[in-house]
């Protein structure tokens, strides 16, 4: 605006706008780059999109089937899902009865941080209460814990993270006084058969 | 209370400016690029390829870097892994198309604008360091391209490697040792194909970006040249020292190459989304097979940006046994560009005013770049062979002896440039350009 | 000199068909046509995907040409398979080489390697050629290490030295029409497999353009504004 005065008088080849040509140039450059700001944003979608699980990632990732008719009960098997360990333990039932022993041991007992889907928010937290599904990853920082089965006056069988020695009971449920702060997840699920499991998907949320 | 508001953000915004401007030259930096660099008013259609070659690399290095993201640069897995691109990632295809695509436009856009260098004379006084370093951009795209179209690790990425490095072990005495150090190995294999992937990805686009920086340095040090050839600060405005004929560069220029940049994102994703394999010209189809050390495929050629000097590497007689009289010539045909300024004797640097006699052997040029261009992607004996009893060229593909006359007319447009470019008769030129 | 020029210049209208092959037949290639390339995919599991994988295409990819994921279970898997499984085969490509003297070659891009029009006629193209192992040959695939999987549909076919055609000696299951659909459907199958995202790409770069199109018309009304400036 300063030099407006020099432009006429001079020889130059250019001039400065009137002010209604400045409002015109205003609205023009206002409306192309909201359409160019559109155009940007889909032209970022493949980009953005393509740094997502790809399709086989996808496909690694898909539900497994499982038959667990093999686990002799009062052990256990892991299966891969997503590349992750997924614990499938065959309780007995006088495993399930010493659930109830140590419940006021537990971080959380009553099951309130939804570690597990609704149908498993029970006294097993599983479908059938003597399969125990959970996702062998610990919720301090990721490490598997170890299983350790052999009951004991003051162990009643479960699982200790050999990172910084998380104490989780056979349903998952974290100890008190251990690092990890919630129980183990329950990844949905659900049974195909009365002896195959389907890891993944429960036929109403696809995780 | 709303004119308050904005007026508080502008201020916060000034003062920021003023905050960076202490110890950054920012503001400086923006008028010597664009609000206060002077072009010339008359820039015409062969203008605008400067700012697109600018822009596809951009697209190049954005497309690339997310394309490093999914390639695996192993021998085992690099054709697997562009089909995976190709299919399993979100997007992957449009990505990969738009580097493929990507590649050939900037040789378009890039000969383009080295055509328009030449007709206007922008090589000339005192624009030749540009020149070189544009040259130097030329030959670092070339490497870039070599280097990267062996990635997909196909048969014309295997066979196309193959056959240049070869060319190198064809300098006498250090050669064969030279092709093998290249390769890494008796043959391309997947060491090549990981240091070329090295190459491509790192070493090449930061020397590409760096020369791409001294181009525009020195083009703003001097001054854009423009159609009449003229200088426009030889006439300055006597109060503010503004060339007569020159206009800033922002927002004139900035909006003029805006549209056409659209016009080449038209044409671009035209390509991109309706034709990628541009006929077998952007992505040939021996390119779908995977690369395999035990069958070459009957006809390999190079892409078709590297067909010019392809044809003169095979018009080029050997010497005895020697292939190196055929690689120098190729490359010769190349680095000669470097060579214009210096050969140019004309009076007049554009092609407005220069006489017939230069028109004349432009036109000879043009016509053999692309007649070289065409034969580099046949075979020699597409158009037939000589009957054996025909006086001298008895036995000889027709092909071949058109790409050599062709190879002559080529090298003659340089060589005889000091002679045809001083006794052509010239055109006066206008004191100011013409709008 | 002058001769030799005019003999070039007459060389010239033999461009084209010093190469030309016997394909003479546009393949009936038709992506949007779904039934097509359902039935090209069911011949392809059937009869292809013994010995030909096509290692880069999931079976889940086939939602693209309509099919669900349950289809696609129940019609085109084999026991131990899942639906984003690849299409591999299990025959050990060194068994290959050797029962067949050529590795067969993975499928996933053959048309973008031959062309569609080519491998529609290669797979009409078998006719009987007793000095050949297999007593196959094709006519545009010479001495082809393939036997020709599809004869019982076809019948035989023998070339004519002289006019240079495959004539059909014997009949098979199909007539010529039926055949030729089967096999047009195949091709569009594997045209289809090729790049199964081409016709996704052309739908949007229709909208590219158009958008394209309308930033164009700005940016013009823009430019011409600010160079009302320039004298």
């Amino acid at each position: 605006m300063s030099d407006n005065k020099n432009d006429t008088s001079s020889g130059l080849s250019f001039q400065q706008p009137s002010a209604i040509d400045l409002e015109k140039r205003k609205f023009l450059i206002t409306a192309t780059a909201a359409t160019g700001a559109v155009g940007a944003a889909a032209m970022a979608v493949p980009f953005v999109g393509s740094m997502l699980p790809s399709e086989r990632a996808k496909a690694a990732g898909a539900p497994v089937e499982v038959d667990i008719s093999k686990i002799e009960p009062g052990s256990m098997m892991t299966a891969e899902w997503r590349g992750q360990p997924v614990w499938i333990i065959h309780r007995t039932d006088e495993m399930i009865a010493k659930l109830d022993h140590h419940a006021d041991q537990l971080s959380d007992p009553s099951m309130d941080v939804p570690q597990q889907p609704d149908y498993c928010k029970n006294k097993g937290r599983a479908i059938n209460a003597n399969y125990a599904v959970m996702l062998g990853v610990c919720t301090h920082l990721g490490c598997s814990p170890n299983p350790n089965f052999a009951i004991t006056a003051d162990w009643d069988g479960g699982f200790v993270c050999p990172c910084h020695g998380s104490k989780f009971d056979l349903s998952g449920r974290v100890f008190k006084g251990s690092p990890a702060p919630t129980n183990l997840v329950v990844p949905p699920h659900q049974y195909l058969t009365e002896t195959t499991l389907l890891i993944g998907v429960d036929g109403k949320t696809e995780a | 209370m709303a004119d308050k508001k904005i007026a508080g953000v502008g201020g916060v915004m000034a003062s920021l400016v003023d905050w960076v401007d202490a110890r950054f030259p920012l503001t400086s930096n923006i008028k010597n690029h664009l609000t206060e660099y002077y072009a010339p008013k008359n820039f015409n259609f062969w203008y605008f390829f400067g700012s697109l070659a600018l822009l596809v690399l951009v697209m190049q290095i954005v497309t690339g870097i997310f394309l490093t993201m999914h390639y695996k640069p192993d021998a085992l897995q690099a054709f697997a892994s562009v089909e995976y691109i190709m299919r399993d990632v979100f997007g992957g295809n449009i990505i990969r198309y738009m580097h493929s695509t990507g590649a050939s436009m900037f040789f378009v856009v890039v000969y383009l604008h080295m055509f328009r260098g030449v007709i206007y004379g922008s090589y000339r006084n005192p624009r030749e360091l540009i020149w070189l370093f544009g040259v130097g951009i030329f030959l670092v795209l070339m490497g870039e391209a070599f280097f990267g179209y062996l990635l997909p690790w196909g048969q014309m990425s295997y066979w196309g490697a193959q056959v240049i490095v070869n060319l190198f072990s064809t300098i006498p005495f250090i050669g064969p040792d030279l092709s093998e150090w290249l390769r890494g190995d008796y043959l391309i294999s997947d060491a090549t194909l990981n240091r070329f992937f090295a190459f491509h990805v790192i070493a090449l686009p930061m020397v590409l970006l760096g020369l791409v920086a001294v181009h525009i340095l020195a083009l703003h040090e001097v001054g854009s040249n423009n159609p009449d050839g003229v200088e426009i600060k030889e006439k300055k405005d006597k109060k503010t020292g503004i060339p007569l004929d020159g206009i800033p560069f922002h927002p004139y220029y900035t909006v003029k190459d805006l549209v056409g940049v659209v016009v080449f994102l038209m044409v671009f994703a035209a390509i991109v989304f309706f034709a990628p394999e541009m006929g077998g010209y952007f992505l040939e189809a021996n390119n779908f097979v995977p690369a395999n050390p035990m069958v070459t495929p009957n006809h390999i050629a190079p892409v078709w940006y590297f067909t010019q000097y392809y044809s003169i590497l095979r018009a080029v007689p050997p010497i005895g046994i020697s292939q190196f009289p055929g690689v120098v010539a190729m490359g010769l045909s190349v680095v000669v560009f470097a060579f214009l300024p210096w050969l140019d004797r004309s009076p007049v640097k554009s092609i407005r005013y220069r006489g017939t006699l230069y028109k004349r052997w432009l036109a000879a040029f043009v016509v053999s770049f692309f007649v070289l261009g065409y034969l580099g992607t046949v075979p020699s004996n597409v158009w037939g062979t000589f009957s054996a009893e025909t006086p001298l060229v008895g036995g000889m593909d027709y092909a071949k002896l058109v790409a050599q006359i062709f190879t002559v007319v080529y090298f003659l447009f340089f060589i005889l440039m000091p002679w045809y470019t001083k006794k052509d008769k010239t055109k006066p030129v206008p004191e100011r350009v013409t709008y | 000199m002058r001769n030799i020029l005019i003999s070039i210049l007459l060389a010239l209208p033999l461009v084209g068909f010093a190469n030309e092959m016997v394909i003479k037949e546009k393949a009936p290639v038709d992506l949007s046509n779904h039934e097509s390339l359902q039935r090209g995919a069911r011949t392809f599991v059937n009869y292809c995907l013994n010995c030909h994988s096509a290692n880069y295409m999931r079976y889940n990819r086939m939602r693209d040409i309509g099919l669900t994921e349950k289809q696609i279970k129940d019609n085109l898997l084999f026991a131990g398979e899942k639906v984003g499984d690849t299409m591999t085969v299990a025959m050990n490509p060194k068994d290959a080489k050797r029962w067949f003297g050529a590795a067969p070659p993975d499928l996933s891009v053959e048309v973008r390697a031959r062309g569609a029009d080519w491998v529609y006629a290669y797979l009409r193209g078998f006719y009987k050629d007793e000095t050949r192992p297999t007593g196959w040959n094709n006519a545009v695939f010479d001495k082809v290490a393939m036997p020709h999987i599809l004869y019982e549909l076809q019948g035989v076919q023998v070339l004519n030295h002289e006019t240079h055609e495959l004539e059909l000696v014997k009949s098979g299951k199909l007539s010529p029409a039926e055949y030729n659909a089967m096999v047009g459907d195949l091709t569009n199958y594997l045209a289809f497999m090729s790049e199964p995202a081409k016709l996704n790409r052309i739908h949007i770069g229709i909208w590219v353009i158009l958008f394209l199109g309308v930033m164009l018309v700005l940016v013009k009304k823009i430019k011409a504004e600010y160079w009302k400036d320039i004298k």
